[in-house]
């Protein structure tokens, strides 16, 4: 399973280098993304409020994080009211903990799981896995990455890097090894492969006495739980199982029932361009013979209060996971999710991970420069998540160190070692930026010295030379014509 | 009316021919140029790559070499955007840090009165038809900074699209990025490149003779990578065809 | 400590920086978004829901009440089916044409039981007009959540006017919390390979919704 895991990955830059080449993986993810920022414009384009419902999402968001003790607090209160059990995790491990018992006691040995980024981040279903528990993925995608023993790529679509031809491939080899196969003759035509998918997931969820998911929203007012999703595999494991366990991000709340009017509007928009999601669920503790008669909730922190303290980049936990920022991200497209080595690929991983995790790995250092800085995932951002402000100020952590919190301590990094060399670069044009003198010399020097220049450049400069020409150095640089011509004064013209 | 050139330090060294533009055309528009000799660098550069205090130093000199100045003008949406969105920022930052209010009141009065070129024509000057005449077929590539960060909408079309003997071609995906990013080139270099040669690929299809765009630092990515792929068009930055006269056209 | 105190106390460190405020929530929220988009009449919001249900694949039906019941044992027997289960409270008379099984919504029966049903039929609590969506609350005629999902044939009765609202606000306004609620807006979907909307996966892959009007 060691294909499953994002355990010591390389930094981005080099896990680009394979999908950019890959023109399978390119191809597959143009269609994909183009496919879906065309229709969220025209989503989001139907409603001439869209401004407003971005606004108030944001203030919602952050009015909660700015209290969200006390609404942590009073969630726990009502879910408890409604006959849930909360639990309380600080870190993946403890969270893994909780649930593999949990299921333990019910005697279960299988369960049925609907998509949800918590779990995943957590590394739940190898958590299970270990102490002899399966955990079946039921979300079409989750499917034919579970089937693959692939990573996800994407937060809605973790099967995105897949066209339908290797999903039938993939289909038609597995399926049987883990319970119903796939049908003689499968073709890769949609409606085939969710056909085939219906048939094989059916008798997990008619026998499953255990459903894990995660939750879009929690109501601290209500202790109501919402999922939205599209299949309906989210309500078979929502409602047919005797015990449901959800796993839930302590930001994940909004405080009141009305709040959800914002984000049913605005995360269906952004996510699939819907209206509105084909099944949205919503339920509030338990209810005397409809559904799950035994109901724990587990809230995981797992880096979010690390996060939260940071004050620029608390934003981050504003993010109601649509992934509008993936399908518009030009690097997202071309580098693809698996090189961002996390669950939460694209601009929103490329600020969450490294916050969550620290910055202390490879990948982690990296994943803030992953990005040009185009600013269309903050232009597309459903809750205003400034995603480059963050990236910039995760580039300055790491740069010239400062100071962040881990697991709930305050500590002061030194600035990154691989960065010494532009350190210095920085620092020498700083210098020779602040006298102008300095800098015209220089100019003067690349100007006289043109004719000698290479074409390519040695060591860090490769990167540029390697593709793409190098501008040539003009015979005089511009102040020294404005001299000339212009003397200082206003003379000619 | 009497402003600063800011001509970027990218321009000043490598495309001393969009400085001429910018002073010529705005000189043909009655606006009186100055270029203050001590003008460097905005420090984007060093605040886009996580050297935020030595970009301060540089946003001072800035701020004391154009402080004086009715209006600063430009031909750079990023190094325009430096000014106008972060340096506001930096201010804020060095407040949070509990180095008190000094760097944001030394900032302040360079944002509001720093304008991009193309801004600075329709906005401040009122004008799209700016004389210009330019016998070339010319697509337009938005840079991210100037369509997101400062907002230029279609401002630079407007524009063009009054230039005499001119013929505007549409870019296929015109918003995406064009994959310079600064650093992100070389950091990055195969995820730019791929973004570069796509640009490229893009601006090809259109079969113009010209890219256009208004800024150098993404020219520079998007013409090297057209050199490189040896096709037969041209990046140009906007302020030398809006210069471009019928007697003295520029090439 | 225990982990709830733990991460209540990391909380209350980490804002620290954040200065206090005690805005009331009813005003830190800027609320400038619209409570329903555009002006309709009752009718127009009726037909925007057709609308709007059909364009995400619901099958669309519109008759008078003293219609309904030859209307939905016509469904039934369109679909073929030979049962349908049916919650405690629904009104009998809606399937007085109909021939086909009767299995009632039994909180002993199971999920098997209910994969042999062909059909389920069921009011709802409401529908909204600008998403094309159906609220389900558990309601007396609406069952057990689980009687809408494992038969492969939905067929929803909409009392309208009355059930229908323009909006998402005007929606979760008139909802209850503490019900279990479910919103269905067309047959189950995906948009999982390729990011293509493909309908009919796990829940049923035939909405059939019937707008009713009179009483």
């Amino acid at each position: 399973m060691s294909g499953g895991t994002f355990v010591g990955m390389p930094a981005f830059p080099k896990a680009a280098h394979e999908a950019v080449n890959n023109p399978t993986l390119r191809g597959n993810l143009r269609h994909a993304t183009h496919t879906i920022r065309a229709k969220r414009a025209v989503a989001v384009a139907e409603l001439d409020d869209w401004a407003a419902l971005r606004e108030a999402g944001k203030q919602i968001k952050d009015h909660t994080l700015r209290h969200l003790d006390r609404y942590l607090v009073q969630l726990e209160e009502s879910v408890t009211a409604a006959g849930g059990i909360v639990h309380w995790a600080a870190d993946a491990d403890e969270a893994n903990r909780i649930v593999t018992d949990l299921v333990k006691m019910t005697g279960e040995s299988e369960v049925v799981k609907v998509k949800s980024m918590a779990t995943q981040e957590i590394g739940l279903n190898e958590a299970l896995e270990a102490e002899g528990i399966h955990a079946y993925e039921t979300d079409l995608a989750e499917l034919i990455v579970q089937l693959g023993k692939d990573r996800p790529s994407h937060i809605l679509v973790p099967a995105i890097h897949r066209n339908r031809g290797e999903i039938r491939d993939i289909f038609a080899r597995e399926m049987g090894e883990w319970g119903r196969p796939a049908p003689e003759g499968l073709t890769d035509t949609p409606a085939e492969l969710a056909e085939a998918a219906r048939l094989h997931l059916r008798e997990k969820f008619l026998r499953a006495k255990v459903g894990i998911s995660g939750a879009n929203f929690m109501v601290a007012e209500t202790g109501t739980l919402m999922v939205v999703e599209s299949e309906g595999n989210g309500r078979m494991c929502l409602t047919l199982p005797e015990t449901l366990i959800s796993v839930v991000g302590i930001e994940k709340i909004v405080p009141t029932w009305q709040d959800l009017e914002v984000f049913l509007q605005t995360l269906p928009r952004s996510s699939t361009a819907e209206r509105m999601n084909p099944y949205t669920s919503m339920w509030t503790g338990i209810t005397d013979e409809d559904g799950p008669q035994t109901f724990h909730l587990v809230l995981i922190d797992n880096g979010r209060t690390d996060t939260l303290a940071d004050e620029v980049g608390r934003q981050a936990l504003r993010c109601i996971r649509c992934s509008a920022c993936l399908n518009v991200c030009p690097v997202y497209e071309r580098a693809g999710g698996h090189a961002y080595g996390s669950v939460y690929p694209g601009p929103i991983g490329a600020i969450l991970s490294p916050q969550l995790r620290g910055t202390a790995s490879e990948i982690d250092a990296s994943l803030p420069y992953a990005s040009s800085l185009c600013g269309a995932c903050y232009e597309v951002c459903p809750v205003a998540i400034d995603i480059p402000e963050v990236l910039v100020h995760l580039r300055e952590r790491i740069a010239e160190g400062g100071p962040v919190t881990r697991e709930g301590n305050k500590v002061v990094l030194k600035p990154a070692k691989g960065h010494a060399a532009e350190r210095a670069a920085m620092r020498a044009a700083r210098w020779a930026f602040s006298h102008p003198g300095a800098l015209r010399t220089g100019q003067r020097l690349a100007s006289r010295t043109r004719r000698f220049h290479p074409r390519s450049l040695p060591g860090p400069g490769k990167a540029w030379s390697d593709t793409r020409d190098l501008p040539t150095v003009p015979a005089e640089p511009f102040r020294d014509w404005w001299q000339r011509t212009h003397g200082g004064k206003d003379t000619d013209k | 009316m009497r402003v600063a050139l800011f001509l970027t330090c990218v321009n000043d060294t490598l495309y001393p021919d969009t400085g001429r533009a910018v002073v010529k055309l705005l000189t043909r528009l009655g606006v009186e140029v100055d270029f203050p000799m001590a003008q460097t660098c905005c420090g984007q550069a060093h605040y886009n790559t996580g050297y935020r205090h030595e970009a301060e130093p540089l946003a001072r000199h800035f701020s004391d070499v154009f402080g004086e100045y009715e209006a600063i003008v430009t031909p750079s949406g990023s190094c325009g955007a430096m000014v106008r969105e972060l340096y506001p920022r930096m201010g804020e930052r060095a407040r949070a840090e509990g180095r008190g209010d000094t760097l944001a009141a030394a900032l302040a009065p360079v944002v509001p009165k720093t304008y991009e070129l193309t801004e600075f024509l329709v906005d401040v000057l009122g004008v799209t038809d700016v004389g210009a005449y330019y016998p070339h077929t010319v697509t337009y590539h938005p840079t991210c900074h100037g369509l997101r960060s400062l907002g230029l909408g279609d401002r630079p079309r407007r524009l063009l699209q009054a230039v005499k003997g001119l013929e505007l071609r549409e870019l296929p995906g015109a918003d995406e990025c064009c994959g310079f990013g600064g650093t992100f080139a070389v950091k990055n270099p195969d995820v730019s490149a791929a973004m570069g040669a796509d640009k490229v690929h893009n601006a090809e299809s259109t079969n113009a003779e010209v890219l256009c765009a208004a800024d150098n630092s993404c020219l520079m990515h998007i013409g090297g990578t057209m050199s490189r792929l040896e096709t037969r068009m041209r990046p140009v930055h906007i302020a030398e065809i809006l210069a471009s006269t019928e007697e003295e056209p520029s090439a | 400590m225990s982990s709830r105190d733990l991460i209540l106390g990391r909380v209350r460190r980490a804002l620290a920086d954040v200065p206090r405020d005690d805005t009331p929530y009813e005003q830190a929220i800027e609320r400038g978004y619209l409570r329903e988009h555009g002006g309709r009449s009752v009718e127009q919001t009726v037909d925007l829901l057709a609308e709007n249900l059909a364009d995400y694949r619901a099958l669309v039906h519109r008759c008078a009440a003293d219609e309904l019941a030859p209307t939905i044992a016509g469904l039934l027997a369109g679909h073929g089916s030979t049962s349908v289960v049916l919650p405690a409270g629904l009104d009998a008379q809606w399937l007085a044409a109909s021939e086909v099984t009767r299995v009632p919504d039994r909180a002993e029966g199971t999920s098997g039981e209910l994969d042999r049903v062909d059909s389920v039929v069921t009011a709802c609590a409401l529908a909204i007009a600008e998403t094309g969506t159906l609220v389900l609350d558990g309601g007396p005629d609406q069952g057990r959540r689980r009687i809408t999902l494992v038969p492969d044939h939905h067929i929803c009765v909409v009392r309208v006017p009355d059930q229908v609202v323009s909006s998402v606000p005007q929606a979760l306004a008139r909802l209850d919390p503490t019900r279990p609620l479910t919103w269905i807006s067309g047959p189950s979907a995906t948009s999982d390979i390729e990011l293509d909307r493909v309908e009919g996966v796990h829940g049923p892959r035939t909405l059939e919704v019937v707008l009713v009007s009179g009483e």
